[in-house]
């Protein structure tokens, strides 16, 4: 179970980058962007419907405007699955400023007799970073090394 | 996305200028090296604009140059070389990459393709146990945190001196397996713990190990002095990098880089392009981790390359010795060094970022390794797992035009989402078969990613730099069998 809608039709789409991948996120704010954004991320990573939301973690990244924030953010993600094995499929933004996020992040530890690894997501990059505000909301573009 | 239309003006067949004058802001010219017919996909794909963004770079000295083999990448192009002078000019962890010191390690045998044909399953099977690899592998040495201080000033030598290799392999490999001026302090914690348990793994993505056979020797003489002697000999390549650790060295860095880039008032085109003055303590940091990272990804093809010949000698039943499996040369595609070279008719300091690109020593270069003085440091270009590999020297050309470098691949065509709806892991698994290759492969999808289609055809990338005299062929082997993470 993840809050991918709330009034816009899709959460994020997956899009091809020659040497890499691409996600595009929607949310109707700020925080189901960055929501969304991750479950992109973690889309690429595994089957989202294969992550259980056994436990959660708490975060907080900061970064110098809000680009960077959503990139600090990817990364920090893609560190805790490199790192400590931890599958996320649900995100709670508690606050997010222009440069601070703090968030409670629902998941579970990687199993191999559960999960298939699709792709190894090394880092989430500044390459034609865009975050968009539409009449229907917001709208980012991330590329991510692989 | 529109076709980049700016002007590129025809120097000869292999030459190809961007002037200054394309965009306001670029502090020397662009130079392509690519056919006619490259410089339509190049054209597609954007790359010519990113070459010029390049040139935008303070203190960046003759040419934005870019290698046949190029193609679009975070900032700077892929295949890219660009030097900055020393006194003025900036270092850019884009310049270098995620993967610092992703490079190849090649191999000789003495063994023939008839000795190791029939032999080639249980051969595979052997490294692929041997090896870790695979997405999010790790390794079989573990190293703790002082361990991995050790490892990352001492780079390769830290794995000689675990008996996994040998004296000999340092002196054929790029900078003696240790980039100087590597400091732990400059590496973040997280950094360190994506590194410690990846350490002497090879990976996933477009790594792998490949048992190849040599099918044409086009220099002879220098061919024998690097120990291939003849058609049908088999080779082994190591294709790695510095694993999660070159990653968060980059990230951490592009990061501290992007306050440098207001801190020292540089105006970018692109923020991937984020660097600071080479001088400036932030320039240095990173100059210091970036070393720490690049050593790690010599450590661990030293230590795949010990395991890749325990694998060989185990199903022989020989010493390493007997099977001649001494080590041709080790070079870095994605990496940063500070390098004397002459610009303008004067010794200039320079720090040369080469992306997806090879350094290429002519012969009696200080920095060419003794037993190579004679012929120039060996270069080596591995292509897709479905075509040919090729191995090059430098030449002095190299260092009158590219500041001592060439290419170093086949170079991508087609992103993996476009390869994999081309084909099938299935399919290309079978065609490789059905061609006599045998492959192994954690992960079906990533082969689809990894097909032949999804390149460019090595051999025309290795022809232009022949051609336009920045390196010289020397062999070309096929694959036989194929390990990829």
């Amino acid at each position: 179970m993840y809050n991918r809608l709330r009034g816009m039709n899709k959460a994020f789409e997956v899009i091809d980058h020659t040497a890499d991948v691409g996600i595009i996120a929607y949310g109707v704010d700020i925080e189901e962007l960055f929501s969304n954004a991750a479950l992109a991320l973690f889309s690429l990573i595994t089957e989202l419907e294969s992550i259980e939301n056994k436990f959660h973690f708490d975060l907080e990244v900061r970064g110098g405007d809000i680009d960077s924030l959503l990139i600090e953010w990817l990364n920090e993600l893609i560190y805790l699955f490199d790192v400590k094995h931890i599958l996320f499929n649900h995100f709670y933004i508690i606050n997010l400023t222009h440069n601070k996020l703090q968030a409670i992040c629902y998941g579970e530890d990687f199993n191999t007799m559960k999960h298939t690894l699709k792709v190894e997501v090394k880092a989430a990059t500044y390459h034609m970073l865009k975050i968009d505000k539409g009449d229907d909301g917001f709208r980012a573009k991330v590329i991510l090394d692989i | 996305m529109a076709q980049w239309q700016g002007q590129l003006i025809k120097i000869d067949d292999y030459r190809w200028k961007i002037p200054e004058s394309y965009k306001s802001g670029m502090r020397v010219p662009g130079l392509i090296y690519a056919t006619k017919e490259m410089l339509e996909s190049m054209r597609e794909e954007q790359t010519p604009e990113q070459v010029a963004n390049v040139a935008f770079l303070p203190g960046v000295v003759g040419h934005s140059l870019a290698m046949p083999d190029i193609h679009w990448g975070y900032g700077f192009p892929i295949g890219g070389v660009a030097a900055m002078d020393v006194k003025n000019g900036v270092i850019s962890p884009g310049g270098v990459g995620y993967d610092i010191n992703c490079g190849v390690r090649l191999l000789r045998t003495s063994l023939s393709e008839a000795e190791v044909r029939p032999r080639i399953n249980e051969l595979i099977n052997a490294l692929y146990r041997n090896v870790p690899s695979g997405l999010g592998s790790e390794g079989k040495i573990r190293v703790n945190q002082k361990e991995m201080n050790q490892l990352m000033v001492e780079g390769s030598r830290w794995a000689v001196k675990r008996g996994l290799g040998s004296e000999e392999d340092l002196n054929v490999t790029e900078e003696y397996g240790c980039l100087s001026g590597a400091d732990p302090d400059k590496i973040s914690d997280k950094a360190a713990k994506r590194g410690m348990p990846q350490a002497g793994t090879l990976g996933s993505g477009n790594h792998f190990l490949e048992i190849q056979v040599v099918k044409e020797i086009f220099d002879p003489h220098i061919a024998s002095i690097m120990g291939v002697d003849e058609v049908g000999q088999i080779l082994v390549l190591i294709h790695t990098g510095s694993r999660g650790f070159g990653h968060q060295v980059c990230t951490d860095h592009l990061r501290i880089m992007e306050g440098a880039v207001s801190k020292y008032g540089i105006k970018l085109p692109d923020r991937q392009l984020a660097c600071a003055p080479i001088k400036s303590p932030e320039g240095q940091d990173y100059l210091a981790a970036m070393a720490c990272a690049a050593n790690y990804a010599w450590v661990n093809r030293q230590c795949i390359a010990h395991w890749v010949r325990e694998s060989f000698s185990k199903v022989f039943r020989k010493s390493t010795e007997a099977l001649g499996m001494n080590q041709i040369y080790d070079v870095a595609h994605n990496i940063a060094k500070i390098e004397e070279h002459i610009v303008d008719d004067r010794k200039l300091k320079v720090c040369v970022h080469r992306k997806g690109a090879t350094r290429a020593l002519p012969a009696s270069h200080k920095d060419t390794p003794t037993c190579y003085k004679e012929v120039g440091q060996p270069v080596l270009v591995p292509g897709d797992m479905g075509r040919c590999s090729f191995i090059a020297v430098g030449t002095e050309k190299a260092m009158t035009e590219t500041f001592g470098s060439t290419c170093h691949g086949a170079g991508r065509m087609l992103s993996r989402g476009a390869a994999k709806r081309s084909v099938k892991g299935q399919d290309v698994l079978q065609e490789l078969e059905s061609r006599g290759i045998t492959v192994k492969a954690g992960n079906l999808s990533s082969l689809a990613e990894e097909a032949s289609q999804a390149y460019k055809d090595v051999t025309e990338v290795i022809d232009v730099v022949h051609h336009a005299g920045i390196s010289r062929k020397v062999a070309m082997a096929v694959p036989l069998g194929v390990i990829k993470g």
